[in-house]
């Protein structure tokens, strides 16, 4: 079962004159093992579809599904809930809260959600070890350079249960080998089962996914579609 | 791309015959060398004393080893600077420019066709990386190598993404309440 769906999904902002179809009628599904990248320029729709996968943002029609669960027909507790239980951001700026250790930034998401601490830190030791870095657990975001710290927001979009990772220009304040780093880690834990979406303007990093959709006003461009040699010859 | 400095490179290492220059060539940058280009450099080397070649082995193989003159030049290769004028003309360039003046070819389709078709190629150049790196192998060489592809390529993504907005925006037709500003400097 694909870990997320879109299916058919416009969003219009406005009314009238001012009108924005920021998206027009986008179909997408992401399988576990699976990296999708969207490329496009500013103002493509990019964004629109990462707030709508994540529900962050609703659609004017269409309808997006997180592991099978419409996210249309949830009330608003019921999608907090599908947020902190099955979808993981990973931002630009990293966003990890400074006040906190790696660790505990990443057992955060299911403390919310009631795991009791002990177990959250368990799954987060865990995570971080599945990220690579299991030494850095008690440090504080400020003491980690860009890598580091991308590598915690990855391990936090991940922790426990949660299937879906994404990821909007995760490598945009990184150097090209440690961007390059993360993207590889991010490849590792889709291989490893999870499934992503990447929003990138940089083709070199979009290439690490096994699809490339290319936005232009709201609407699907083009698509390049990995296929490996073996594949390839199949057809 | 210069094959007679390629050749000369490796010949500044240790002397080599001729089918091993070719194997080596390719093996160190992925690039292919059939042997009438290997053999016709190697007798132009020979003809301007940069290397010299010496005794046949039974099967009729000629061994090669640089010369002074030879060391001399791939040192001066080495530390010149590649200019971009020096380099073959890109035909996708070339296949854009005339795109633009022809009313049948729809330069869209191209640059998306094109666009696919490079990100193809990255996804390919990018999957051989994780192989090398997989495969533990620390072969410099060829992640430079491959490196290079991907950097060349991605270059080529963004101008296209480049071309694709100018194309957009040259088509869309001027708004009709033209901002003060630009538009009345122009026409005053």
């Amino acid at each position: 079962m694909s870990v997320l769906v879109l299916d058919s999904v416009v969003r219009t902002h406005g009314a009238g004159e001012g009108k924005v179809n920021a998206l027009q009628g986008i179909s997408l599904s992401v399988a576990p093992g699976e990296l999708v990248a969207v490329m496009g320029p500013s103002g493509s729709g990019k964004s629109t579809l990462l707030h709508l996968a994540g529900g962050l943002d609703q659609p004017t029609s269409g309808r997006v599904l997180v592991e099978g669960t419409d996210l249309g027909g949830l009330s608003g507790k019921e999608l907090a809930r599908v947020r902190r239980r099955s979808v993981g951001y990973v931002f630009q700026d990293f966003n990890l809260v400074p006040a906190l250790t790696a660790a505990e930034n990443v057992s955060l998401p299911l403390e919310l959600d009631g795991t009791s601490a002990r177990k959250a830190r368990k799954q987060a030791l865990e995570s971080l070890a599945d990220v690579g870095i299991p030494e850095l657990a008690d440090r504080f975001p400020d003491d980690m350079s860009g890598g580091p710290q991308q590598r915690v927001a990855i391990a936090r979009a991940l922790v426990g249960e949660r299937r879906l990772v994404l990821a909007d220009e995760p490598t945009g304040a990184l150097d090209s080998t440690t961007g390059e780093a993360v993207m590889a880690l991010l490849r590792a834990r889709c291989d490893a089962g999870a499934a992503g979406v990447l929003v990138t303007h940089d083709a070199r990093h979009a290439a690490w996914a096994d699809r490339v959709v290319f936005l232009r006003d709201g609407l699907v461009t083009d698509e390049s579609v990995y296929r490996a040699p073996e594949e390839a010859l199949r057809t | 791309m210069s094959v007679r400095h390629g050749l000369l490179a490796l010949l500044a290492e240790q002397p080599r015959y001729g089918y091993e220059l070719r194997g080596e060539f390719e093996a160190r940058t992925g690039s292919p060398l059939n042997v009438g280009q290997v053999y016709t450099t190697l007798s132009r080397l020979e003809r301007d004393g940069c290397v010299t070649a010496s005794g046949a082995s039974e099967t009729g193989q000629r061994y090669y080893q640089i010369t002074a003159v030879g060391r001399a030049e791939v040192t001066q290769w080495f530390t010149t600077p590649v200019r971009r004028e020096d380099r073959p003309r890109d035909e996708l360039a070339i296949k854009l420019a005339l795109a633009v003046g022809s009313e049948d070819v729809d330069m869209r389709a191209i640059i998306q066709a094109q666009r696919t078709d490079s990100l193809r190629a990255l996804q390919d150049y990018t999957r051989l990386k994780v192989r090398a790196g997989a495969q533990g192998t620390d072969d410099l060489t060829w992640l430079l190598v491959l490196d290079a592809m991907v950097f060349q390529t991605e270059a080529e993504v963004r101008w296209l993404d480049h071309c694709e907005t100018r194309l957009v925006q040259a088509r869309r037709p001027a708004p009709l309440h033209q901002p003060a500003g630009e538009g009345a400097e122009v026409t005053r």
